[in-house]
């Protein structure tokens, strides 16, 4: 059996790994580096599930081989925030009742992040349209989408706060 | 949900692609966004024994505009590039209006407008809009490169008529003349659906004449449609009420739709009559048909 | 002067106070069956059957076996050998486990395969060979009841046709007097199309078999932990005491993850037999293919009316397309489950209902799809039936209505199907409903964009619907009554652990039980945790569908607190030295009746218990409760949807929807709201896009989130919401259940409403999901739009 040697920067701490280049990533994620907070929900790349950052880019990490990661960085849910600071998107989700089961949640919320990320200032249908490669079912989306305008705001007000720092 | 065994190789240049390919043979398949390839290989659909993963070569990753306004897209040019692009939406209108309509943002950012039209997926939207804008794949291969129209790219449904060892590095959509108009018309039930009619129109005038006119049709044959006697209609003239219907009629007639859970043929032959005389029209449809 | 505390601010009735478990959730620290890993796990993967219906002639699983890293391949027959290729449903029939015989429908378990990991596993599924003698194949009632129809379940002794089930409730002959006085009869024919639950999350288990102590301790993903106990017991035949059901985080339910599945019963033999830990993880095609769909009913009805829009009486004939075995997760003593309810919310005098069951070569079970065992058919056809009717007298829908709704001051009225409806103010949640979307506007703005061309539609849907089963008279799984337990622990400090026999699955009870506890004993629901889904630590209890958690469960869990809060006054005399009697109770604390300052914290009571009891009180203070319920809650809501339809293309849009719900009491409004959310967003997917269909060989379309579309946040509309409160009169708190009322009556606001906007084109029906095709079709041709299957295809 044909197996890689790969280090993928995950969460901002390289990893080393041996693996089969048929390995997807997101098995690699959840089984190989033990990081279970990206969950996986269909097999036909719909879900969203199991959304990661790729190099800041949200990818579904059923649809691409772990293999491919080798020499990117890649951030997981467990990547979102600190231990003691939430991240305005974690943050935004449990404010605003964005998440039931928790299922779809941690793909919801990268996906949520990059896209506040590259339009800190959206809409409820700029975040309606960023947030339609993931499902859910429970929510009905009406909280998630308060949860992300919540987070694009609590962002705004936090770098605004430090650009001033750097003015004065 | 798991893929059988298969080799890997991430070649660094083009070079080393063409010399994988070539000792490999039809056992390698090639592998760039792999948002059609690899949900194929996880349900294993498909198997191919060796992916040649050309992710790794940066030069490929590029879309521009030619001193001529010709538009190239890279074999690595993201979908996502395209619907973020300042390129776009001022001289091509086809393309921006049907960047935002292919399957879903999360796969966007990887899949490629390359890699969908050498997938050749019956249901796929960039073929149609190549077909509307005679568009062409540059293929290259250790003994150089070659230009494929779009209309002669897929040769059967998920099939293209690259040659064993081949990659379609480029995408190529030709300098418009005069005034430039179109629209991507897409009915798809929720985003990420295929598209039960799709409707690519491209519309280059001068004065009000047509001058050429390009129309292709996804979702309503056995691959994508160029409605070549419904373009032929409209060139030479102006875009009136009854010039407009004919071509709608003529685009509606060359569809060869089936029905299925997407609905009946006869719908999906109205529904491309009615893209058409929507997208000549002037319709806008909103971010999502 | 009291110095109760404030209940909103200690978390307690009322509060929208934040999730606890979603510290974990939102830091993907959630512990979900898939993330489980114990030493040595073996994985495994099912193969399944690509036809509808076949003989088995041969299975082949040499290549298999033979591949480095495979450690059993199981087969119907080796189950067999443990009397386990059959199993039996919780509807009193049968179902393989592994097919030996033949297969019944696409996707049916033949086989399994364990090895190291779940990719070896999977090439080992597929180096199986079988080999098939293909038969004819039914995919709906009328094919399965003709003459001359294959016997689907020839395994079973004594059937010699596809009836499943019949069943009838009414009465026949007065319902048939007062159509014979009808001034007009209203008719209305429809399919209730099948459809899934389809959580994002599928189904899975982690079976561990212990040969050493011969415990079996599975995690799984099940809504419903003991009773799974039992059934393994049953099935396994292992004695009950030796088996753990472990439901740890699930991600999402809706009635799928009742059931017993086969791959839970493969992957426990599986550990059986391999002695090592077993996970089976199902995808997505499996979950859909195999598992516990909901609806697939053919409903046929009409009403007796009077001229001035009074209903005398209706009478309906339904007839269930159930799959290849009768396994309804449903655990009423009804056959066709709470159908019946149907009308509740409308002073019907008379009524009859006939249903049959039959069997087809499609998956089986389950039935409970966001609802209580076929009340979401009920009421879309109460509703459907209502608009038709309204059309018929030519009478305004919302006046309709109103004539009908039961008067505030009727309950508790009983149905003339057996129901007793206890509680509601349905006028008023219907006139908030129309005031709020401006109804009457809306029929002025209706009528003049109709001028231009411009299909505007709006529908109401009213209803009540029964939740919380069960009471013990009525309802049963097994045997074992439909009750619910709660058990607390305050510990000497005054915090305390409420465990309780549901299972949350994204309803939060870990945030809303405590909110009950607060509510009775004071302490704030930051100090007590809760626990639910592990059958060695929670008490026995019935699970959560169907609504009924808060109903049953969280009953107990008011009940429980009370028996402490009863132990509490005692040693609060104690401490307070004066009798119990002159103990007074406020928020929190008790006080010495007439010196309010005088007084001891719940808290203090606590420690009392453990450190200053009186003389001859045991120590402790911990109790339990078994709640049964004395009847079901009666929610009521009133939803209206307006769109307008695209006649060029026939899609439709939602322009707006208003909710209007009285569920009772509302514990946490922010989370009940969310289940509003929910339920509205699925109501929506029923009436636009979800469905599954079979072709006319028996292969499902809709087996993966390809065919099977599910709306994303792009096209699931915005909902505006409304309560009103009118409080169960038997429930501890007065709430009632509310996780299901959307999905519920959401569907016929939506399809009502582009009926509506079609009204002119004197089209009666279009089967659900309105795909845009159909209601091009319909507007074209002015023809009824039927969705039965078999599904049209090329």
């Amino acid at each position: 059996m044909e197996e890689r040697r790969i280090t993928v920067t995950v969460n901002g701490e390289p990893r080393t790994v041996e693996i089969e280049p048929r390995l997807l990533l997101a098995h690699l994620l959840r089984q190989g580096l033990g990081l279970t907070g990206t969950h996986i929900g269909c097999d036909t790349t719909n879900c969203g599930a199991c959304t990661v950052l790729y190099d800041g880019r949200p990818v579904k990490s059923c649809t691409m081989l772990a293999v491919q990661a080798d020499g990117h960085e890649v951030t997981t849910v467990e990547g979102l925030g600190t231990p003691s600071e939430l991240d305005p998107v974690q943050e935004g989700f449990t404010t605003e009742h964005g998440l039931q089961c928790g299922f779809c949640t941690p793909g919801m919320m990268m996906a949520a992040k990059a896209l506040i990320t590259e339009n800190p200032n959206p809409t409820e249908e700029d975040v309606r349209w960023g947030l339609s490669g993931n499902l859910c079912r429970c929510t009905g989306y009406q909280n998630i989408v308060k949860a992300v305008l919540w987070a694009a705001e609590k962002q705004r007000a936090a770098s605004a706060a430090a650009s001033t720092d750097v003015t004065v | 949900m798991y893929p059988s065994r298969f080799r890997y190789e991430a070649p660094r240049s083009l070079g080393e692609a063409f010399a994988l390919l070539a000792e490999h043979g039809d056992e390698a398949k090639v592998l760039a966004g792999g948002q059609s390839l690899i949900p194929l290989v996880k349900l294993r659909f498909a198997a191919p024994a060796m992916l040649v993963d050309i992710n790794g070569i940066p030069e490929l990753a590029y879309h521009r505009e030619d001193a001529d306004g010709s538009l190239r897209i890279g074999a690595l040019c993201r979908h996502a590039d395209l619907e973020r692009s300042p390129l776009l939406p001022g001289n091509h209108p086809t393309m921006a209006a049907a960047a935002p309509l292919v399957a879903d943002p999360i796969v966007r950012t990887r899949g490629t407008l390359v890699g969908s039209l050498c997938h050749a997926d019956p249901q796929g939207d960039w073929a149609s809009v190549m077909l509307a804008l005679n568009g062409e794949i540059i293929a290259q291969g250790p003994n150089g490169r070659r230009t494929i129209p779009a209309v002669d790219f897929v040769v059967g449904p998920f099939q293209n008529a690259l040659h064993p060892g081949e990659i379609a590095v480029e995408a190529r959509v030709p300098a418009a003349r005069g005034t430039v108009s179109g629209s991507y018309l897409k009915l798809e039930r929720r985003v990420g659906d295929f598209a039960t009619a799709g409707v690519a129109v491209a519309i280059e005038s001068v004065g009000g004449q047509v001058i050429r006119a390009g129309i292709g049709l996804t979702g309503v044959g056995a691959g994508n449609i160029k409605a070549v006697e419904a373009e032929q209609s409209l060139v030479g003239y102006t875009l009136d009420p009854d010039v407009i219907a004919r071509a709608a009629e003529l685009a509606a007639g060359a569809a060869r739709p089936k029905t299925d859970h997407r609905g009946s043929a006869e719908y999906k032959r109205h529904v491309v009559a009615t893209f058409v005389r929507r997208a000549l029209s002037g319709y806008r449809a909103p971010v999502a048909a | 002067m009291s110095q109760a505390l404030d209940e909103v601010k200690i978390g307690g009735l009322g509060a929208s106070r934040q999730r606890v478990e979603d510290a974990r959730f939102i830091r993907g620290r959630g512990n979900y069956v898939d993330d489980i890993v114990l030493p040595g796990m073996l994985h495994m993967e099912i193969l399944r059957s690509p036809l509808a219906h076949a003989r088995i002639k041969s299975i082949d699983t040499s290549k298999a076996w033979a591949i480095p890293g495979v450690r059993l391949v199981l087969t119907g027959e080796m189950a067999a050998q443990r009397n386990l290729a059959w199993m039996p449903t919780l509807s009193y029939d049968t179902q393989a486990v592994l097919a030996t015989d033949k297969v019944r429908f696409q996707g049916q378990e033949v086989a399994c395969v364990v090895a190291d990991d779940p990719y070896i596993a999977r090439d080992g599924v597929e180096a199986i060979v079988v080999e098939y003698e293909p038969l004819p194949p039914i995919v709906n009632p009328v094919q399965a009841l003709a003459p001359d129809a294959p016997l689907i379940r020839d395994d079973k002794e004594g059937q010699t046709d596809n009836v499943c089930y019949r069943w009838e409730v009414g009465d026949a002959e007065a319902t048939e007097r007062a159509f014979a006085e009808a001034d007009v009869v209203s008719k209305l024919k429809l399919h209730y199309p099948r459809s899934h639950p389809s959580p994002i999350e599928c189904c899975g288990s982690v079976a561990d078999y212990n040969s050493a102590t011969g415990k079996l301790t599975v995690y799984m993903t099940t809504q419903a932990p003991h009773i799974i106990r039992a059934a393994v017991a049953l099935v396994a035949e292992l004695p009950e005491h030796m088996i753990r059901i472990i439901s740890p985080d699930i991600g999402g339910g809706f009635g799928n993850k009742v059931p017993v599945y086969p791959g839970y019963v493969c992957s426990i033999l599986c550990s059986i037999l391999t002695g090592r830990p077993v996970k089976w993880i199902e995808d997505k095609t499996g979950n859909l293919v195999s598992t516990g769909f909901g609806r697939d009913m053919y409903l046929t009805g009409e009403m007796a009316l009077r001229a001035d829009g009074k209903i005398l009486a209706v009478r309906f004939h339904a007839d269930t397309d159930q799959g290849a075995f009768f396994s309804d997760a449903q655990p009423s003593k009804f056959k066709v489950g709470l159908l019946h309810s149907a009308f509740a919310c409308y002073d019907v005098p008379h009524g009859h209902i006939t249903a049959q069951g039959t069997y087809t070569n499609k998956a089986p079970g389950g039935v409970a799809y966001r609802c209580s065992f076929r009340v979401t058919e009920a009421m879309f056809f109460q509703e459907r039936m209502v608009q038709a009717a309204a059309d018929d007298l030519g009478m305004d829908q919302a006046e309709f209505r109103r004539i009908n709704l039961r008067e505030d001051d009727s309950f508790p009225a009983r149905t003339p199907f057996g129901f007793l409806v206890d509680s509601g103010q349905y006028a008023k949640c219907l006139q908030m409903g129309l005031d709020a979307i401006g109804y009457e506007d809306f029929k002025r703005e209706q009528a003049e964009a109709r001028k231009r061309g411009r299909y505007l539609g709006i529908g109401i849907s009213t209803m009540t619907e029964p939740l919380g089963a069960g009471n013990s008279r009525e309802y049963d799984i097994l045997g074992i009554k439909m009750f619910d337990s709660a058990e607390l622990r305050v510990h000497p400090t005054g915090k305390a652990i409420l465990r309780t026999g549901a299972k949350t699955q994204g309803q939060g009870h870990e945030t809303t039980w405590a909110q009950i506890v607060s509510h009775e004993l004071g302490i704030p629901a930051d100090d007590i945790v809760v626990e639910e889904g592990d059958t060695d630590h929670a008490p026995f209890g019935m699970g959560t569908y169907a609504s009924r958690s808060t109903p049953v469960a969280g009953a107990a869990v008011s009940m429980v607190s009370r028996k402490i809060r009863a132990k509490a006054r005692k040693l609060a005399a104690h401490l307070l030295e004066v009798s119990e009697e002159d103990v007074e109770w406020e928020l929190g604390r008790f006080y010495v009746r007439g010196a309010q300052s005088r007084g001891v914290t719940i808290q203090e009571c606590a420690m009392a218990a453990y450190t200053n009891m009186p003389d001859g009180m045991e120590p402790g203070l911990e109790n339990n409760a078994y709640y049964d319920p004395p009847n079901l809650t009666w929610p009521f809501a009133c939803y209206i949807a307006t769109v307008e339809i695209d006649p060029e293309t026939g899609v439709w849009d939602v322009l707006r929807l208003v909710a209007v719900d009285d569920c009772g009491v509302r514990i946490n409004p922010m989370v009940v709201e969310g289940q509003i959310t929910g339920g509205l967003t699925e109501a929506y997917a029923m009436s636009n896009m979800q469905f599954q269909t079979y072709d006319a060989e028996g292969n499902i379309v809709g087996g993966n989130y390809m065919d099977y579309l599910l709306p994303t946040a792009w096209e699931t509309p915005g909902f505006e919401l409304h309560e009103v409160v009118t409080p169960c009169p038997h429930h501890p708190i007065g709430a009632k259940g509310v996780g299901e009322c959307a999905a519920v009556g959401g569907p016929a606001a939506f399809v009502n409403a582009v009926m509506n906007a079609i009204g002119h084109t004197g089209v009666r029906n279009i089967d659900m999901p309105l795909l845009p095709d159909r209601v091009w079709d319909a507007i074209r041709t002015g023809k009824d739009i039927s969705g039965a299957p078999p599904f049209r295809n090329a």
